[in-house]
């Protein structure tokens, strides 16, 4: 079906004798820049041999709320590539894209994923583990606020998902278990890579709760002597989606591109691509061979552990929820 | 009587419209979007303890930064514009660099100083201060970027004060401290005053600078503007444009009362003259 | 400025004693001691830092920051911006600072507050007004995107925001020294002749063009630092709609540290450049003088 619709593509950019180069916004979140640098090129190879159009990739990266509301506000993306499933929602209540977005490509629209785990410093002085350790009094844990952060909420889901296994549903005692947590967080970051540098740069805490290619990537730049990363038994299945803004790429003419350009995360080059920039790749191919690189976790979805993002984002997040209890005066 | 200056209707009618323009049909849609939901939820976000909380630090913590500014940049707009002395010419010139420097380079930058393992922030953690992460933190950034109003409004009325008017105090037997404080003090004051309220109202909206420095840490170092961006994050524009509205008014308040203040001021000395 | 008339002052006064009106050398100093103290921690030192960490990594590396074609685009938008707010908020600064110092009427109190107001509002809120106006949600969003005007995302929105930022600096800087300065003179080239432009070239403006130039440069260093107004309406496309300050943010989130302070250390040297320019326009403006006095 993909091929039919490159095809397609093919035959109508030939048939108006338009193949001139054609250009694509692609609005993102934040730790995605480095996947996207390479892949971008890749697709604007396969692209010409595939077509022989010229495509330029344009990027715009922000926290992941703040980039679905530039689009929704008119920031005229062909496609989203966000960190949840929630920010794509609000778009499609608009009328941005159908509603049913989330259909139109494998795994739930995610092409890659990946969970969230600890950076702690070389040599794990403080014996950290698990989630059970960060609530220990002395330990110090970086992660930003999940108010103004799209990973930070994954960060508290994990931490969340945890907890209640290890309470048996128990929700007097999760939330007892989050307060004591981020009692321990003495500095609350607007975003991931804020956070990063917090830790990394500034030397301050014992631990970084990160998404899982953040913290590889932290290793990679900053050195494999200064920190190591810890898996923790079990974390959250963080799915990023992607999408085209069907609105959008309508009115540039440039859907056809738009969905290959999406599409082609999934093929071979494109899951290669995500391993490589330690995503962990959709195919379960591609995932067999990376799958070395990354600890082992068993990993639950937000649909299982909170019933979806609508339901998490109103009882965890919203104003009044139980972030906002855990910093209300009388809970201290 | 003073209309026989032309360009009255020009000058008036050119900055009006370009006034409208550019702020008040802005502000009509901010003030629009408050009012556009419910009233309940309005007034709900824009007392809520933690919001409440978040007026008192950046109202606080503003006046204290637009004060100590205040005292410094007079002394440093005094130094600047009477004595000659070795790099006076750099410092002159490094004042505005605060507005030069992009807000989140200075946070960046002065948290890099005074974080506990920057060149400053070691050596007062040894002293056990911590200067970054906390209320303190916030303190510093917000001098900093106010510090050039003070500064620059005050020089250029520092430099046309006549010297006949010190010269006929000295003649006239007064000491040097009464010169200052009866003379050049008053002239001086309204450019003081205009540099103070600038420095405030810069340190009130102040953003990008603090979220490196600050910490945000609810009811201790979470500031309101961070609170309206965290509004924003959840697509609230109502309470985003409400917690906006509610400090425009309560600085428009102050700005009035100084800029009133101020027109008295004015009124005063020309009496004098 | 300061530095041509300080050092005519000083030129005076060394040959004239005039005790009374200069303080002792022990207030002097100690003064000056202060203020270099305050200086240096709070300016100096935030500026060595930015160098410092800029050069950390070698001069070749930091002079290739700046080969970066997205780099280019961002100093490329940053100088159209300026080239663009500066001149509109002059001619404003101007006109209000004349209106309201040259004449009385009524509502003046209110207007001039208004003329600070932006000043006074989070860069955030100055940002999201633009958004509530002009986003595609906004009031004329969708007449914009009916006519395929883009205003915010784009360069327009750009400049917007950073003329709303800048508004009050002109005339901020002109009317406390109008208002000192007093009418006398105008009147008097009035009752000579002196009509229109003409008074206000020949009378006012060589008054206030010291005043001028720094509500000028204060609006031109703040226009290409803004960061948190232009966060807002920009879109942070690469290429397009960066700035140099937003440039600088990605850079630092791309864990290219070094980068984003040879970057900053730009905004910093330019600031240092227009200091240049100003004392040039100093030294002329003396030679000047002094050429008519002999």
């Amino acid at each position: 079906m993909k091929k039919q619709l490159l095809i397609l593509a093919v035959a109508l950019l030939s048939a108006s004798g338009i193949a001139r180069a054609v250009e694509l916004l692609n609005v993102s979140y934040d730790p995605t820049r480095e996947l996207y640098t390479e892949y971008n090129a890749a697709f604007a190879r396969y692209w010409k041999s595939k077509t022989g159009q010229e495509v330029e990739v344009k990027q715009s990266h922000g926290g992941s709320g703040k980039q679905a509301r530039a689009v929704l506000d008119g920031l005229e993306a062909d496609v989203v590539t966000l960190a949840l499933a929630y920010d794509i929602d609000v778009l499609a209540e608009k009328g941005l894209l159908p509603a049913d977005w989330q259909t139109k490509f494998s795994n739930n629209s995610s092409p890659y994923t990946s969970t969230i785990v600890f950076l702690v410093r070389k040599g794990n002085p403080k014996g950290i583990k698990d989630w059970n350790d960060l609530i220990r009094p002395g330990i110090s844990v970086i992660t930003p606020n999940p108010k103004t952060s799209g990973g930070a909420r994954w960060n508290y889901l994990g931490a969340w998902a945890y907890a209640e296994k290890t309470f048996g549903k128990d929700e007097a005692k999760t939330k007892e278990f989050i307060g004591k947590l981020f009692k321990n967080v003495p500095v609350l970051d607007s975003g991931a890579r804020g956070s990063t540098t917090t830790f990394v740069q500034r030397g301050i805490g014992d631990v970084l709760i990160a998404w899982e290619n953040e913290a590889y990537l932290s290793l990679k730049e900053f050195g494999a002597d200064k920190f190591e990363i810890v898996t923790p038994s079990l974390s959250i299945l963080a799915e990023p989606p992607v999408a085209v803004v069907d609105s959008v790429a309508g009115r540039h003419g440039t859907r056809p591109v738009a969905k290959a350009y999406l599409a082609h995360l999934y093929s071979e080059e494109g899951q290669e691509i995500a391993g490589k920039n330690f995503y962990r790749p959709s195919d379960p191919k591609a995932a067999a061979k990376f799958a070395s690189q990354f600890g082992k976790v068993t990993l639950v979805t937000i649909d299982e552990a909170f019933g979806g993002w609508k339901q998490a984002q109103s009882k965890h997040f919203a104003d009044g929820g139980i972030f906002d209890q855990i910093y209300t005066p009388a809970s201290k | 009587m003073r209309r026989i200056l032309p360009g009255f209707r020009l000058t008036l009618g050119f900055s009006a419209v370009y006034l409208t323009l550019i702020v008040l049909i802005p502000f009509a849609a901010l003030t629009a979007k408050a009012f556009s939901g419910s009233w309940h939820h309005l007034w709900e976000v824009v007392t809520s303890p933690r919001v409440v909380a978040s007026y008192q630090l950046s109202f606080g913590a503003s006046l204290l930064a637009s004060l100590i500014n205040g005292v410094f940049g007079f002394i440093t707009a005094w130094v600047l514009t009477r004595y000659s002395f070795p790099g006076r010419r750099v410092m002159d010139g490094l004042v505005d660099l605060p507005f030069a420097l992009p807000t989140a380079v200075a946070g960046i930058a002065l948290t890099a100083l005074y974080a506990p393992n920057g060149w400053v922030g070691a050596l007062l953690a040894k002293v056990g201060i911590a200067a970054a992460f906390n209320r303190l933190g916030i303190l510093l950034a917000l001098v900093f970027i106010g510090f050039p109003f003070v500064v620059r409004t005050l020089q250029p009325v520092l430099i046309s004060l006549s010297e006949d008017v010190e010269e006929a105090a000295a003649l006239l037997g007064a000491t040097r401290f009464q010169t200052f404080w009866r003379v050049v003090f008053p002239a001086a004051l309204p450019a003081l005053l205009t540099g103070i309220t600038l420095a405030f109202g810069r340190a009130l909206g102040e953003y990008g600078s603090i979220v490196f420095i600050s910490g945000n840490l609810p009811f201790k170092t979470e500031i309101t503007p961070l609170l309206i961006v965290a509004k924003l994050e959840q697509y609230d524009y109502q309470g985003a444009a409400g917690i906006g509205l509610v400090m425009l008014l309560a600085s428009f308040g102050i700005l009035a009362v100084v800029n009133g203040v101020q027109a008295w001021n004015a009124r005063r000395i020309y009496r004098i003259d | 400025m300061a530095g041509a008339i300080q050092d005519l002052t000083t030129l005076r006064n060394a040959t004239r004693p005039r005790r009374a009106t200069e303080e002792g050398p022990l207030v002097r100093w100690a003064l000056i001691l202060v203020s270099v103290a305050f200086f240096t921690a709070f300016l100096l030192l935030p500026l060595v830092a930015v160098f410092a960490e800029g050069l950390r990594r070698g001069a070749a590396l930091y002079l290739q920051t700046f080969t970066d074609p997205v780099t280019l685009d961002a100093i490329r938008l940053t100088l159209i911006t300026a080239a663009i707010a500066v001149p509109c908020n002059t001619v404003f600064g101007v006109a209000a600072a004349w209106a309201i110092t040259r004449f009385e009427f009524r509502g003046k109190q209110f207007f001039s507050t208004l003329i600070d107001l932006p000043l006074w509002v989070s860069p955030v809120i100055g940002g999201l007004i633009y958004v509530l106006l002009f986003g595609s949600q906004g009031v004329l969003g969708p007449w914009l995107q009916a006519h395929h005007w883009r205003i915010i995302y784009s360069t327009p929105g750009i400049v917007i925001a950073t003329v709303f930022v800048t508004f009050p600096f002109v005339a901020r800087g002109l009317i406390p020294l109008m208002q000192a300065q007093g009418v006398a003179e105008e009147e008097a080239a009035l009752t000579l002749g002196a009509r229109g432009w003409q008074l206000f070239l020949r009378v006012t403006l060589p008054k206030i063009k010291w005043g001028l130039l720094y509500g000028v440069i204060l609006a031109n260093a703040r226009a290409m630092g803004e960061f948190g107004a232009v966060s807002v309406v920009s879109g942070h496309i690469r290429g397009l709609t960066n700035t140099v300050p937003l440039q600088i943010e990605i850079l630092y989130n791309e864990y290219a540290f070094a980068a984003a302070f040879a970057l900053a250390s730009l905004l910093s040297l330019l600031a240092l450049v227009t200091l240049g320019v100003k004392s040039y326009v100093e030294w002329r403006a003396r030679q000047q003088l002094e050429e008519s006095q002999s």
